[in-house]
């Protein structure tokens, strides 16, 4: 017998079969090597070559959009992003400079809204926006050739709301590194022994008139209300990686003393100044492209809002380290902090406390003063 | 600012007369039916709080075994929100925090200031000295809830290594997952009957940060900080006085506590305290 529902399905696999030859891979005519790519949530960053000796590859991508309810404090504070792959900010993808990306654009039938991607490296499209709009229930693939090195920036831009979305937590970062790695300004190679990726939220969360974050059933009732605190320009909370203290305690990024790490640091809206309490930036992209010779010995260095940077540093001393935007409120009182545990031999020559503290001496003007003895 | 300078003078003298008052045997005072334990004298170790060093190396605090020579009266539960109210609506104790509405629940977000001066308005209400604990008192009321907070043993020469050892410490202490005030006994009470100790709310306490410095059993106080008190809780920590959120207390890179609450000791009255209670009394007034 057939049912509606039989007929429905019938109707479905009918439909599919249908479209099936249109939705299936397109003929590859660039004959590239293809390699793919399993990416991780940050601040850790998929394995990756500094330099390579191979030749251009067309290079896969999968990011999946995740719309969900997130805490973002120690609190509980509670908060509908929008995120690719369910992480703020999304993973960081590294190709090389030549190389093709072939990003697949995935948005589950579970999520409520079109969505789309706006790569900073990528050129033409609204940097693929124009390209790449999917609605729940559809996936797009978007392949573009990375032709400059550098740290980007990539953002969700759906017309009408697109702030809403990058501050609900959908950017993220592409790397392109140059083919022969990178370098300081004479020519000389640098590497890292390890890469962090931070990437830094400003949330804007409602509250009720008596002061108390407001709660949303679904992403789209929080629309409003949330759109009138962005335009305020003041944000609830400024966040590394999602949600106050992502970067500290137990999660603290690790290194050790003599090691180099690359730190990346993206900022998808809003200006902000990254910060090493107790180190320096030795080789800084402060604007995150390669082809500019790196600024050295930085103490804080600028992140305009829509762009990424990276910094390289090699730890010195072991200790705990803050990594912070030095508006120290928004790093002490938003939560725009993180720490480094970095383990190592202390170097006395680079600071040691000669004394600790004691109470001050009692003033002997006259008496044992040094100087007062050799006149 | 003058107001709660003259507390401040009130309760050092309460907190003064304390140990003459311990030796007065007094009926039992009528307090609070919901909630004053009384805890029999015993015997306790204790990790002095502070900054020790010995011969200019930072070491733990000496650990010394004391004992409670009297009753100790301390409240089973920390001050509420309903409570704390009372002392807003007359007008003595500030309004702090915006608070979730509960009134069972204890009072956060006050500061050591607002502490005291709640104690000072409670014992002006009941005819009863009520005052902060020391930390030597609330480390015996706590019993098995106290945490000795001894560092892990480091090299001297490398002073990144206790940091650090510090630092996983404090990251690897479970934590309540709920961060908002809970009802009374929430947390669990302990072998002496009180409630919800070392739970989401660290304890003020009366006790001044020292630095010290130890010569085989000799110990030499080098400075005494006032403005910053003890605080206690699922582990110690040296808070501002003026602090109401202990995040913003904290340094760089450590663990703060919670929430800032406290509970109080309540002194039998006796001639000596009297005394005291009656000029802390008259300041109050002034104020
Ligand atoms: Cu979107």
């Amino acid at each position: 017998m057939l049912t509606r529902r039989t007929a429905l399905m019938g109707a479905a696999i009918a439909a599919l079969m249908m479209t099936a030859p249109v939705v299936a891979e397109t003929a590859d005519e660039l004959k590239l090597p293809r390699e793919k790519v399993t990416l991780v949530a940050p601040p850790a960053v998929h394995p990756h070559e500094q330099a390579t000796k191979s030749g251009p590859k067309i290079i896969e991508f999968k990011l999946t959009i995740r719309e969900k309810e997130v805490v973002i404090d120690s609190a509980g504070t509670k908060f509908w992003a929008m995120t690719y792959d369910g992480s703020m900010p999304g993973p960081m993808m590294v190709l090389h400079e030549g190389d093709y990306m072939e990003l697949t654009l995935v948005n589950p039938e579970t999520n409520s809204m079109p969505h789309n991607i706006d790569l900073h490296s990528a050129t033409g499209g609204l940097g693929g926006g124009a390209l790449t709009k999917v609605n729940p229930g559809e996936q797009v693939k978007l392949r573009w050739k990375a032709t400059r090195p550098g740290v980007f920036v990539y953002h969700c831009a759906p017309e009408g709301m697109i702030p809403w979305h990058v501050v609900s937590g959908m950017h993220g970062t592409v790397m392109v590194l140059p083919r022969d790695g990178l370098k300081d300004g004479a020519g000389k190679s640098l590497h890292y022994d390890k890469i962090y990726y931070i990437g830094e939220n400003d949330l804007y969360v409602p509250k009720d008139e008596n002061g108390k974050y407001k709660t949303y059933e679904t992403v789209g009732e929080s629309y409003a209300d949330t759109t009138e605190v962005m335009r305020k320009l003041i944000p609830t909370h400024v966040v590394f990686n999602g949600s106050v203290g992502s970067l500290t305690g137990k999660n603290a990024m690790t290194a050790k003393v003599g090691e180099t790490v690359l730190i990346v640091h993206s900022q998808a809206n809003r200006d902000t100044r990254p910060h090493l309490i107790g180190g320096h930036g030795d080789y800084v992209w402060e604007t995150g492209k390669f082809n500019n010779p790196p600024e050295k010995d930085l103490e804080t260095w600028f992140v305009r809002g829509g762009s990424a940077g990276a910094a390289l540093y090699t730890f010195r001393e072991p200790g705990i380290y803050a990594y912070v935007n030095h508006n120290l409120i928004e790093a002490v009182e938003l939560g725009a902090a993180a720490h480094f545990k970095v383990e190592g031999k202390w170097n006395d020559d680079l600071m040691k406390q000669v004394t600790p503290p004691s109470p001050v001496p009692p003033d002997k003007v006259g008496t044992a003063d040094p100087v007062a003895v050799t006149r | 600012m003058l107001m709660l300078m003259k507390i401040k003078i009130a309760m050092l003298v309460g907190a003064l007369a304390a140990p003459v008052l311990a030796t007065v045997l007094a009926p039992p005072p009528q307090v609070d039916p919901e909630g004053i334990s009384r805890l029999a004298p015993a015997s306790f170790s204790y990790r002095a709080a502070g900054d020790f060093s010995r011969s200019g190396k930072p070491v733990e605090g000496p650990l010394r075994g004391l004992g409670s020579p009297t009753e100790l009266l301390v409240m089973k539960r920390q001050v509420t929100v309903a409570e704390y109210d009372r002392c807003v609506e007359e007008g003595a104790c500030p309004r702090v925090g915006s608070q979730s509405g509960r009134r069972d629940v204890p009072i956060v977000g006050v500061s050591w200031h607002d502490a005291s001066t709640y104690a000072a308005w409670i014992s002006l209400k009941t005819g009863v000295t009520h005052r902060l604990p020391t930390d030597e008192e609330w480390t015996f009321a706590a019993a098995e809830k106290a945490r000795d907070e001894a560092l892990p043993l480091v090299d001297p020469a490398d002073p990144a290594q206790a940091w650090i050892a510090r630092y996983e410490t404090e990251s690897n202490r479970s934590r309540p997952a709920e961060t908002a005030p809970q009802p009374g006994g929430t947390f669990g009470t302990n072998s002496k009957g009180l409630d919800d100790l070392a739970g989401n709310i660290w304890e003020w306490t009366d006790t001044c940060f020292i630095r010290a410095s130890l010569d085989g059993n000799r110990e030499q106080v080098t400075n005494t900080n006032c403005g910053v008190r003890v605080v206690e809780g699922a582990h110690r920590a040296y808070m501002t006085d003026f602090i109401r959120d202990p995040k913003s207390g904290g340094c760089a890179a450590g663990v703060p506590p919670t929430n800032l609450g406290f509970r109080l000791i309540v002194e039998r009255p006796g001639a000596a305290v009297a005394d005291a209670f009656r000029k802390a009394v008259k300041l109050l007034r002034r104020a």
